[in-house]
């Protein structure tokens, strides 16, 4: 008797299903949305928010079926990001997860979402340990080696750099990683660097701006996040440094402006976006359509927001099927995707795109293009 | 007087529920979603950290702040010993990891073991030297004591792995041990609470120089009972460990501590069935919040989700609890087979009456 | 600055910092550092001294100063002086208000149901700013028009460069330290707390209002806070809802080692930390990652050795 309830129910299920079809895409978002980096995590989101309002459904078969996207807040915080996700698959039931922005975050993150089988796309993290032996994670950036090759030779070649100061963020795997990248082309080069160390949060930083300065470097590098970057700044400024500033990615946010004024000029960094680099054709329509929806300038946290959300659609309309598992495929098998940021394709194995990056500077309190950097 | 039950019915019905419980958390094991499974596993860790805490503040009287730093030596310890050999490799970037630790891998049972040893050693040397101090002083004492046990984890690199935490835990807490640990903590503590033992800590509570006028050794009844408050801390910190699977010194910041005093003072502080009741709520209701936080709609107008808005509405709780209900759910007193027989029968009886 | 590598800059460790003109350097960032610890500091041991509580929402009093002096600027368009005054006076209010709602009603309550109620509301603070100002960072400094660009030009003495600002910074602890010596030994008010800290039922019986001292204490405790707390944004110029944090619980150190209950003890347990964290970092820079540690280090110390803190009274247990 048992039996033929079950056979009834899964019946009726299969109707309801088929009668049904998918009436939702539940797409997930863990993002930094509070805490020291929040800043990541906002831009982030605003980025997700313009995609959602210029592609709100998604075909599959011969219907538009609207998107939803879910965000929690995961503070910044390890065990957070991890908890996040749990809930995500768990309760929300979403077939993708977009974010966090920083490896730490999405170290964690992302170790739940392949046990579970749950693709994840991370705009920004870079580290090359956020997607190494992991079949479920891609991200939508460039990778750290990338970065600080490209940095350690900017340094050498542009700025001149011989004797560079390194100021490391112990609390974040990819300022370590950033680091050692950097250090290892830049001793290739023949340059010679020293660390000085500090956590996430701190304030003061002129006992070891004072010893740094004592071993007169002509190049102080930042692969820091923008809070800090800009603390960093000023007061190695004020204790008589004239060399220059460099960084990673982590210094992209409007607030490393806003909180260094007159002390970030001339700061040099790389990073994924800048509105007037000509990545792709998909660059200038983006550009016009963030302006006019916030009136104000894109950034590059934002713009690889938007291009992940796409590449996930692009990847659930290639599946035709909202199986995560199919998802996942479809997301491997990702070649010339055409994002803001440059295009996209993911070697055989592998959840890293070759990208382009571009180096800015802070020059009159604005975010200014220096070059483009192509792989 | 109150009625009450004959001691062997109660025996009785105290194993029908612990087998009724068993039954619950095998079905939930079985057949919950994994996220349902991982609040009952916080739930137990938790009701572990509220009742060790009970058993130093609320039964002894010793107004310790500094729990968060031995959940924190648990669960490093416990992490250093099950980690594989490779991962500790991959793991410890900046410098490597100290002899002999980078060479031993251990079973989750003893490491959870060794971790909660390791606690209970340090809470002895810290004892020693704290409990000379009195009232605030020493609240003030043990955190500044949880404190630096985080800022050594946090400078200790070839130890701890410093900011960036140890990574990649292999994930062995489930129902089971984090259960059958709870059940350990809460038979151990309660029965010591219910012997001579736990009359003297009371005693010491309620006025440590009438107890040392009484003939009781306050210090080493003190200590006891700090070192055992600590063990248990290790033991959670241990399963806390192996189920986030990622721990950095961030994670026991005071802020832990408060978070445990909030389920031992919400349950009633001073009593054990308070704390289990307290970390239940605690725990099951902070996700419930969450709520808060993702878009709403009440009638017509919808609400868009504001980040934060949990912890305001947390925080508001506990003020708002703290002024019209000090004494928690429980208070001092402990739900036990009489209390639930007294109030059955009472229903009965009004129940009774009223259709006379 | 291109060219040869600097010669000799790796076997040098802090070799350039342990001269004079280093050292005057050092010590003149000690010194502001201190004094805001300091001001931090009174709010805690002037309530503990009365209320035998510890406040410790009063690190979130302190960033609410922030934020307002920056609303006022920025929201109000106040002149950055009138915002800073407003500031002052509204976070006096903000403390005044916590203690009639939170602290008041558990006057007579179990002191660790007031320490959890201080710790609620020092959440409440810390989340309301995040779901109100937000949780991104605001920028504290000159070119949003929140103080005077001038304020950081520097000053030469010898060959050390210091920021107008350090020294408008030590000016102003210090009048605001005599400042309060004054409220709090010359005048009747001052006298009032003076009594209640000894004996709240004895100084009712002098007919005098206790809860409106208490209250007026808060105030004080406050506004000194925000004077701190604006002090401090101008330093590090960023203000986010956990700012407040890190300064709140180093004063509130400061408070203990002073010992607690004492006005003078807040002030030089205030400039030994600061003081102590900057020289200590200064010339053994390998001892950077153990700043916090260094000032529990400190705290332990004094705990065990005298544990009522350097200037505090010896409390006998009663029976």
């Amino acid at each position: 008797m048992r039996k033929f309830y079950v056979a009834i129910a899964t019946v009726l299920a299969f109707v309801v299903v088929l009668a049904s079809e998918i009436s939702e895409v539940k797409i997930g978002a863990g993002w930094e949305m509070t805490g020291p980096i929040a800043g990541f995590g906002q831009m982030s989101w605003d980025g997700v928010k313009l995609a959602m309002k210029l592609r709100p459904t998604v075909r599959i078969g011969n219907k538009d079926v609207p998107v939803k996207v879910v965000l929690l807040d995961n503070k910044g915080d390890k065990a957070e990001a991890a908890n996040v996700v749990k809930r995500l698959i768990d309760v929300e039931k979403v077939v993708t997860i977009l974010g966090p922005c920083t490896s730490s975050c999405a170290l964690a993150a992302g170790a739940i979402a392949e046990q579970k089988q749950v693709p994840m796309v991370t705009n920004t993290a870079t580290n090359p340990l956020v997607t190494q032996n992991r079949r479920f994670i891609f991200r939508a950036c460039f990778i750290d080696p990338m970065q600080g090759e490209l940095l350690a030779k900017f340094a050498w070649e542009q700025l001149g750099s011989r004797n560079v100061a390194i100021m490391v963020d112990v609390a974040q795997d990819y300022v370590v990683g950033l680091a050692n990248y950097f250090k290892r082309k830049f001793a290739q080069l023949g340059g010679k660097f020293f660390e000085e160390y500090y956590n996430t949060g701190d304030q003061d930083f002129t006992a070891q701006l004072t010893d740094a300065l004592s071993k007169k470097p002509d190049t102080i590098f930042l692969p820091g996040y923008y809070s800090e970057i800009a603390l960093i700044c000023k007061q190695a400024r004020e204790l008589g440094f004239k060399g220059n500033f460099l960084a990673g990615d982590g210094a992209d946010a409007p607030e490393l402006i806003q909180i260094g004024g007159k002390f970030v000029e001339g700061l040099y960094y790389t990073t994924y976006f800048h509105q007037d680099a000509d990545l792709s054709p998909a660059t200038k329509p983006f550009v016009e359509a963030y302006i006019k929806e916030y009136n104000r300038r894109p950034d590059a946290f934002g713009a690889l927001a938007f291009d992940a959300y796409n590449l996930v659609l692009d990847a659930i309309e290639r599946a035709q099927s909202i199986d995560p598992v199919a998802i996942r495929d479809a997301l491997a098998a990702t070649k010339d995707f055409q994002g803001v940021g440059g295009s996209i394709t993911y070697p055989e194995g592998s959840g890293d795109p070759v990208k382009p990056a571009v180096i800015n500077t802070v020059k009159n309190g604005q975010f200014i293009l220096m070059t483009v950097v192509r792989p | 007087m109150e009625k009450t039950l004959p001691n062997n019915l109660k025996f009785f019905l105290t194993i029908v529920l612990i087998f009724l419980i068993g039954i619950l958390l095998f079905l939930a094991n079985n057949k919950a979603s994994e996220y349902v499974i991982l609040i009952l596993n916080l739930m137990a860790i938790n009701i572990i950290f509220s009742v060790s805490l009970t058993l130093i503040n609320g039964i002894t009287g010793i107004f310790s702040l500094g729990h968060a730093g031995f959940i924190a030596i648990g669960a490093y310890v416990s992490t250093l010993l099950t980690l594989s050999v490779s991962q500790k490799e991959m793991t410890f970037l900046i410098k490597p990891l100290i002899y002999p630790l980078n060479q031993i891998q251990l079973p989750f049972l003893p490491a959870t073991l060794i971790a909660g040893l390791v606690a209970a050693g340090f809470g002895y040397i810290v004892a020693a030297p704290s409990l000379r101090l009195i009232g605030d002083y020493l609240a003030i004492a043990t955190l500044g004591l949880g404190e630096t046990i985080r800022i050594i984890a946090n400078n200790a690199w070839s130890i701890t792995n410093g900011a960036l935490g140890l990574k990649a835990i292999p994930p062995y807490t489930n129902i089971y041990w984090s259960w059958g640990w709870a059940f350990v903590t809460v038979l151990v503590i309660s029965s010591l609470v219910k012997s001579s033992y736990g009359r003297a800590l009371k005693a010491i509570r309620e006025d440590p120089i009438a107890a040392k006028a009484m003939g009781i050794n306050v210090f080493s009844h003190q200590v006891v009972s700090f070192v055992l408050g600590s063990l248990f801390a290790g033991v959670g910190g241990a399963l806390w460990a192996h189920l986030i699977t990622t721990i950095d010194p961030k994670s026991f910041a005071f802020s832990k501590t408060f978070e445990i005093l909030i389920m031992a003072v919400l349950g009633g502080l001073g009593s054990i069935s308070g704390a289990i009741i307290g970390a239940s709520i605690y725990t099951v209701g902070l996700e419930f919040l969450r709520v808060l936080e993702s878009p709403f709609k009440i009638g017509f107008i919808s609400f868009p989700g504001i980040p934060g808005m949990r912890m305001v509405v947390l925080s508001v709780l506990l003020i708002v609890l703290m002024l019209f209900w000090q004494r928690g759910i429980m208070g001092r007193k402990e739900l036990s087979w009489d209390s639930v027989y007294a109030l059955v029968a009472k229903r009965l009886k009004k129940r009774g009456g009223n259709d006379e | 600055m291109t060219g040869a590598p600097a010669k000799g800059g790796f076997s040098k460790i802090g070799g350039d910092s342990l001269n004079l003109s280093g050292f005057l350097q050092h010590l003149v960032n000690a010194v502001s550092l201190g004094g805001i610890y300091a001001l931090i500091a009174i709010g805690y041991t002037m309530v503990y001294g009365i209320l035998r509580l510890i406040n410790f929402a009063h690190g979130d009093v302190f960033t609410y100063g922030i934020y307002f002096a920056f609303y006022g600027v920025v929201l109000f368009l106040m002149p950055w002086w009138i915002a800073f005054v407003f500031s002052i006076f509204l976070t006096a209010f903000l403390g005044a208000f916590i203690e009639r709602i939170a602290y008041r009603p558990l006057r007579n309550a179990p002191r660790i149901s007031a320490l959890i109620t201080a710790i609620g509301v020092s959440f409440f603070l810390q989340n309301f700013a995040v779901v109100v100002f937000g949780g991104r960072a605001k920028s504290f400094n000159p070119q949003t028009g929140i103080y005077p660009t001038s304020f950081l030009n520097m000053i030469n003495i010898g060959n050390v460069r210091i920021p107008i600002l350090t020294f408008i910074t030590i000016g102003i602890v210090f009048v605001a330290l005599i400042l309060l010596m004054w409220i709090v030994y010359r005048t009747k008010i001052g006298m009032a707390m003076r009594a209640i800290s000894k004996d709240i039922p004895t100084t009712r019986l002098m007919g005098v209002n206790a809860d409106r001292v208490i209250s007026f204490t808060f105030m004080l405790g406050s506004g000194l806070a925000a004077i701190g707390g604006i002090l401090w944004a101008m330093k590090y110029p960023q203000v986010y809802p956990y700012t407040g944090m890190i300064p709140g619980l180093k004063a509130f150190i400061a408070a203990v080692v002073g010992g607690i209950g004492s006005i003078q003890g807040a002030m030089v347990g205030g400039f030994i930390l600061g003081i102590s964290e900057i020289m200590i970092v200064a010339f053994v820079p390998s001892l950077a990652g153990y700043r916090d540690a260094f000032a529990y280090a400190i705290l332990l110390f004094v705990l065990l050795v005298k544990p009522t803190g350097i200037l505090g009274v010896e409390v006998s247990e009663k029976v």
